[in-house]
């Protein structure tokens, strides 16, 4: 056992240092979590699939690799949100309809960390098809809360969160259609950054709605979160959408504001948002301003119109998007049937979870002829107009914050037969989807026992100014709580750490 | 009859022959064996993104600009959503309100008329796989066992031609089929092979009364897989429409499917039809750009155009409309035609021959031009023989035959079957003698003032040297025996 390496403190920065000084091998490292894993997951419950054997035995072969031939990342244990395709790693995207798909090539952004030899310890759990906030809709069971089992991590990429939160995994990536990573990252205490539409490659990345979904990363640290989302981002021929950003990722170092403007959206604090949230975000607006910034009031007046937007939008890309698993070339296929309609019918009927219906439903109707300019097409407007909203604050202001979510983490079951109570959840989250810019979320500290998420949001490709605003903001933050592994509902288990 | 007129418009798939499929790597291909061209992306397997293929664009563009189409300087692909086995993303990816080119027009001809119609548009998809439908009898899907599915085809570039409904009757709708089927052969983007499916057309008509500028109802008639069944459908829809309207009755708009055994057409269940396809912008790709400056280019590389080379032929070669159009309709005949030329054969000679013997050796041999068993160089060869008096025009024939059968030159046939023509005056004075004397009869009717004996005589030389003897020549000799 390698003493002083605490897998729920660990940065990836440190883990990289003791690496290449050859402090610690990658075999250790690796064991490190692995152990957690073995420690914690019956739980947290933040895996579809833990690779652990792969994992130990790429390890093994990593530390034998000698360090000038070694890539940029090597060593690091990851977690993979099961929604990016894996070749010969089974990739459900939380679906029984996938539940034994073996992908036949690898997404692009794994492809690149691969590249740089990083290490993946397994397949985190989301909502089925990314479907969801709270991860409960995946069709493997949910995953929870390490600060609180009897709440959610989150959704949809709350395994990734979950597995960092709880030490175990390093870093994760995930992806964000509407908040997908911001929300879990609030909720779990963790840093969540999604890039800028286009910066990194989907491809390979299941579709939910494509042209909201971003790939992008989980971690414990703004400084782990510019280093993962350097290693992913770049342009890929095999992405149309995908796009070079103008510079290269920096490593933040800024401890200061100064100079810079920030703005408040006066539509993301008025309404429905906790108290305890609401308290934290003043408080981090305050320390903004004691490094150097000012904080403005601004407006985006169609935020209120982005949420029923994005509920069209999303679900009638994921209704086009969804229709080739149709039990023909690979995944489930129903036994149950006589002809081609029956099969297509069972296998859909069978292999898809109610949320997953639900939004093929709405998604199918949104579309359908006579209906088409009602809703799809007036979404895109409204979608042109929210864009619009972020053009005339960004001539104003540097970056945007808000809260991440507007509440802390719920508990399980809450909301689960109460659709429009779980949308709400990615209110502060989904305009920046719609407007394709990056958004961050970091811990800003406890409402309660539970973290609270602080968002900031930038123009497009302002990945770097970004990254050095929320690494300074972090550093004055300080945020070091750890999860308790606690179950609130169970009576309190207790810390679980040794 | 006459009181009523048809209305006919074309809507033309033609496969481009790109070396890759519309939006990934995978080879097109005619022939391999079963799913050995694909790839997730062609395959929809998850994750996969479609890239579209540039020469394919450009291929569109080509036959947009021959239709004379404004190539729309951004176009965007939409999707087309419907479950079916041989679609694997359940849709294609497609092109709807903002198409690649609009509002171009064809001119053709049906005999000496020249007829334009207007196209409505040019877009671009992809084609879906094929099906095989196991164990049934008629290889439908209704009643097969089970079915399996060939992806190889699946994603290959498609483009759609839209025609508006100005033809003005089957015969017309041929024509028009035809001679587009010549202009993007021409062009060098696809080969158009029927048999392959690289080129298939849906026809809509209606009817209304002579002179009228209203359009009626219109049915759409699918399933018609060569030009004449094309012709043929039409021709049967036609009086079963004036039928109905006659009888007082209205034309239900519906789909009807070519039974090519009964020359008939029956309604498609309107289950089948039935489909809302749920269009909407393809979020996976961005708009499709092309700037004025590619557009000229494609423009400027553009081969001559079969309209523009009949009235060429006509011109240059002194051919009549009928000639050139035979001739110079499609681009593989017109090269062959020029070909022969080329090698200082007379145009009028030369163009007899392509349109005689050497058409009907490919009609019978099922082969297309330029692909014969004559090249042009050897049908020159032999022409110059027949110019040059060497070979009779009727021996020519033989040594045609002969030459498709060895696969040989003309020279070298026509040695080695003794059929070149006998210009020899002394062996032919002996031949002229020997038949003069055999038919005393005649000599004295030719000497008595019955001129056109000599023919007989001239007959029956040629017959004796197997018509190998110079005819012009027999003649001269024939004459100066009988009168010297």
């Amino acid at each position: 056992m390698t003493a002083g390496l605490d897998p729920l403190r660990l940065t990836a920065r440190d883990a990289r240092r003791l690496l290449t000084d050859g402090e610690i091998a990658a075999s250790e490292l690796v064991k490190t979590y692995l152990d957690q894993i073995a420690r914690v997951e019956d739980r947290v419950h933040a895996f579809v699939l833990v690779t652990a054997d792969n994992a130990a035995k790429y390890a093994t072969e990593i530390d034998q690799e000698a360090g000038a031939t070694r890539g940029a990342l090597a060593g690091l244990p990851t977690a993979i949100k099961d929604n990016m395709v894996t070749e010969g790693v089974t990739t459900t995207c939380g679906s029984r309809i996938l539940g034994n798909y073996q992908p036949v090539y690898t997404a692009t952004a794994v492809r690149r960390i691969w590249g740089d030899h990083i290490v993946m310890l397994g397949k985190s759990n989301l909502d089925e098809f990314a479907m969801g906030s709270s991860t409960e809709n995946s069709a493997f069971g949910p995953t929870r809360n390490p600060w609180d089992l009897s709440t959610v991590p989150g959704g949809s990429s709350g395994g990734s969160a979950a597995a960092v939160a709880a030490g175990e995994a390093l870093w994760a990536l995930g992806s964000d259609t509407g908040g997908s990573i911001r929300q879990p990252a609030a909720l779990c205490g963790v840093v969540g950054m999604k890039p800028t539409y286009g910066a990194v490659s989907r491809y390979g990345l299941i579709a939910f709605a494509s042209s909201l979904d971003q790939i992008g990363p989980l971690t414990r640290t703004v400084y782990d979160c510019a280093l993962l989302l350097r290693g992913i981002t770049g342009h890929d021929p095999c992405d149309s959408t995908s796009i070079a950003l103008p510079g290269e990722i920096e490593l933040p170092a800024a401890e200061r504001l100064d100079g810079l403007r920030f703005g408040i959206p006066t539509e993301y604090v008025s309404t429905g948002i906790e108290p305890g949230v609401l308290e934290r975000f003043e408080q981090t607006v305050t320390l903004i301003e004691e490094l150097g910034a000012t904080c403005v009031e601004i407006s985006l007046p169609h935020t209120e119109y982005a949420l029923p937007a994005y509920y069209i939008i999303a679900p009638a890309e994921a209704s086009a998007n969804l229709a080739r698993f149709d039990g023909v070339r690979y995944g489930y296929r129903s036994p149950h049937a006589g002809d081609l309609t029956e099969m297509y019918e069972a296998t859909r009927g069978e292999g898809f979870g109610a949320e997953v219906k639900r939004r093929i439903m709405i998604g199918t109707y949104a579309l359908s002829s006579g209906y088409y300019d009602a809703y799809y097409g007036q979404a895109q407007k409204v979608r042109t107009l929210v864009r619009r909203d972020f053009d005339t604050a960004f001539a104003q202001v540097d970056l945007i914050v808000s809260p991440t979510s507007p509440t802390v983490a719920f508990g399980l079951g809450s909301r689960t037969d109460d659709p429009l109570a779980m949308y709400q959840s990615d209110i502060c989250t989904i305009p920046v989807n719609l407007a394709g810019l990056p958004a961050i979320s970091i811990p800003c500290g406890l409402a309660g026992h539970l973290p609270v998420g602080f968002q900031i949001m930038g123009p497009a490709y302002s990945e770097n100014l970004l990254l050095a605003a929320a690494h300074a903001l972090e550093g004055a933050i300080g945020f070091d709580a750890l999860p308790t592994f606690a179950d609130s509902s169970a009576g309190a288990r207790g810390a679980d750490r040794r | 009859m006459s009181e009523w007129e048809p209305v006919i418009g074309l809507e033309v798939h033609v496969e481009l022959d790109t070396e890759t499929k519309m939006f990934c790597g995978c080879a097109v291909t005619k022939g391999d064996p079963p799913n050995t061209h694909t790839c997730p992306v062609c395959l929809a397997h998850p994750g996969a993104l479609p890239v579209v293929n540039e020469r394919a664009v450009e291929y569109a563009a080509r036959i947009a600009l021959a239709l004379g189409c404004e190539v729309r300087p951004r176009s965007i692909f939409h999707r087309k959503n419907y479950f079916y086995p041989d679609l694997p993303k359940a849709y294609q990816i497609s092109q709807y309100d903002e198409p690649l080119a609009v509002g171009g027009s064809f001119d053709y001809w049906v005999g000496d008329q020249k007829l334009s119609c207007r196209i409505n548009r040019v877009h671009m998809e992809e084609d879906a796989a094929k099906l095989i439908h196991a164990g049934g009898e008629t290889g439908r899907i209704a009643g097969s066992d089970y079915s399996m599915v060939d992806f190889n085809r699946g994603g290959t570039p498609l483009i759609e031609i839209v025609g508006e409904p100005d033809i003005p009757s089957p015969e017309a709708a041929r024509e028009f089929l035809q001679q587009l089927r010549n202009l993007i052969v021409g062009l060098g983007v696809s080969e158009c092979n029927m048999e392959e499916g690289q080129i298939r057309w849906d026809a809509n008509i209606s009817v209304r009364p002579a002179g009228s500028d209203r359009l009626g109802t219109r049915t759409e008639l699918k399933n018609m897989n060569s030009f004449r069944f094309l012709q043929q459908a039409l021709e049967s829809e036609l009086p079963r429409q004036v039928a109905i309207l006659e009888a007082g009755g209205t034309i239900d708009q519906e789909t009807l499917h070519f039974d090519p055994e009964t020359g008939t057409t029956t309604p498609l269940r309107s289950k089948e039809e039935a489909h809302d396809y749920r269009y909407f912008p393809e979020p996976d790709l961005v708009p499709l750009t092309a700037d004025e400056a590619w557009v000229d280019k494609v423009r400027q590389d553009l081969p001559e155009l079969p309209a523009a080379r009949v009235e060429r032929f006509m011109s240059q070669y002194g051919l009549s409309r009928y000639d050139a159009t035979v001739l110079g309709g499609g681009s593989t005949m017109a090269r062959f035609y020029e070909d022969v030329v080329a090698e200082g054969v007379d145009a009028k000679l030369a163009a007899n021959w392509t349109m005689g013997e050497y058409s009907a050796h490919l009609n019978a041999a099922g082969l297309d031009p330029g692909h014969g068993h004559v090249t042009a160089a050897r049908l020159a060869a032999l022409l110059r023989l027949v110019a040059d008096g060497e070979v009779s025009g009727t021996a020519a024939k033989q040594v045609f035959a002969l030459m498709i059968e060895e696969r040989a030159e003309p020279r070298d046939v026509v040695t080695r079957h003794d059929l070149g023509q006998v210009s020899d005056t002394a062996e032919l004075e002996a031949v002229v003698a020997s038949v003069i004397a055999a038919h005393p009869a005649q000599v004295e009717q030719f000497r008595a003032g019955k001129e056109q004996v000599a023919g007989f005589f001239v007959g029956q030389v040629m017959r004796a040297t197997q018509g190998k003897a110079n005819p012009q020549l027999v003649s001269e000799l024939v004459r100066t025996a009988l009168t010297g």
